[in-house]
This record gives structure tokens, sequence and C-alpha cells, in this order.
């Protein structure tokens, strides 16, 4: 599934990385609490949250997730758009809350990580 | 990759939109180094939660990391107030964060459990009252 599926299945808005739509995501992960995304290596992963800050931007950096989607039509601010770009983070808003958002693109065919030395 | 790299890095009191920043650095000259990005991920997570509960418990502090060709070691050294039983800490769930820092996405008791976890040596000494050193190492060759 691509950065650009993803959109399409969530209806949603491409803030950051058109450039980018093309990129294969492999695994996808749902939080709010950033912690409990770093417990959990991922492989070319999309995160789905409803916490919107700069701290979201800098998780997914150390965690080489390629992709955030905002729910609940959330937006970032320039702060995080700016660090996004720079660290090549795609970055999608949609409208759908988190348990639908996560399963529409499960229904679809995107899957969990597993944990680190699991 | 022969030689020794040592970087310091202050982390600032009480700037949580600047956490990160020295991790950050950290993980680009890895990366530039040709390191393995799996071993990158380790170094830049273990050291991310670090960084974080350095401005969350201890009004910032300072961390050391020593590059050499067989381990990448990250010395977390604070002046905050010491924690008191280190082995209720260290329990996955278990947190002193107040509730502003968890509307951030933090204090969910994983700080501590993740670094252990991501490390392939982790050493922590504390005492009330003066501070907190956390030191950690991941192996170049795992």
């Amino acid at each position: 599934m691509t950065i650009d599926d993803i959109k399409e299945i969530l209806g949603a808005k491409m803030v950051v990385g058109d450039e980018w739509k093309d990129r294969e995501v492999h695994t996808a992960c749902g939080a709010d609490m950033m912690s409990d995304v770093l417990a959990f290596m991922k492989d070319r992963s999309v995160l789905m949250t409803g916490l919107c800050n700069l701290q979201v931007i800098r998780t997914c950096e150390m965690m080489d997730i390629i992709c955030i989607v905002f729910v609940r039509g959330k937006l970032p601010d320039d702060a995080m758009i700016e660090m996004a770009q720079e660290k090549e983070i795609a970055i999608l808003s949609t409208g759908h809350r988190m348990f639908s958002a996560c399963g529409l693109l499960y229904e679809k065919g995107l899957r969990g990580g597993t944990s680190y030395r699991e | 990759m022969s030689d020794t790299i040592t970087m310091t890095y202050e982390v600032p009191a009480d700037d949580f939109t600047r956490a990160g920043e020295a991790s950050s650095k950290v993980k680009s000259k890895l990366k530039k180094m040709g390191v393995n990005p799996d071993i990158i991920r380790k170094v830049s997570i273990a050291m991310y939660e670090g960084e974080i509960n350095m401005v969350i418990h201890a009004t910032g502090g300072r961390i050391n990391v020593i590059i050499s060709a067989e381990e990448i070691e990250m010395v977390l050294k604070d002046h905050g107030p010491g924690i008191e039983d280190i082995e209720l800490a260290m329990q996955a769930g278990y947190s002193t964060a107040p509730e502003n820092i968890r509307s951030l996405g933090f204090g969910a008791g994983m700080g501590l459990p993740n670094m252990k976890k991501y490390s392939d040596e982790f050493l922590i000494e504390s005492t009330v009252g003066v501070g907190t050193t956390v030191t950690m190492r991941v192996k170049m060759d795992e």
C-alpha cells in the first residue's frame, strides 16, 4: 500500500509529502501515547494519531516512520510541517476518528507491526 | 571507523518542544557514518526517551555520546530530584509524570523500560536530591 493509497482510502488531505506519495507503507499503528509508539519496532510504517504536537514528528523521526495520519481533522502547525519536510515524513489529515481510520486500512490489507524482541 | 567520536549535548530545562534535538543530531551523525539502520533506531529511541525524561523530571541535563568501532555509549546525567525506588520506576506503566505531560503524549510509564529494551547494556544510578545518571550502550555488531 502506498501513501497515496492511504490518502484515497481515508479521504484524507495531503498536508506534507506529495512528492513521496508513491512510497510503500508496510505496517501501521494507532496511538496517542508516543511512548507506546516507541515500544514497537516498525518497518516503513504509518502512524495514526489524535495527538498533534512537535513530539509526534520527533517520535516518527526516531522510529523511521514515513507517514503520519492525523485523525478527527487535526492539522499540524507550521513548525511541525517544517520538521516533517526536513525529515521526509508525509503528513495526512483525515476527518475519520481513530477506530474508523484504522479499520478502513485494515480492511484493505494493512497490518500492525511486531514488537521488538517479541 | 577506528577513531572514537565524542559528542556532548546540553538538554534545556522545561522546553518540551526542543526535547529530541540531541537525539536527532546523533541520529544524523550515525546515518552519515553508514551505521546499520536497526542499530541507529535503537540508539535514537533509547536516547530520545532519556531526553524526554530529562525535560519532564529533571529540568534538563547533559548527554555524552561516545561512538567507537564496537559500540555507542550514551551517558545521560541530570541534577534533578533523583529516583527513590528505581525498581518501581523501571516497571512498565509506572509513572510520576504530571497530567499535562500525558496530554502531550508522554508519561505512560514506558520511558525507562523502553530505554532498557533498546540498549544492550543499561545502568541507572540515582540519589534522591542529587540527580540521576543513566548509561546505555548499544553494540555495533548485533
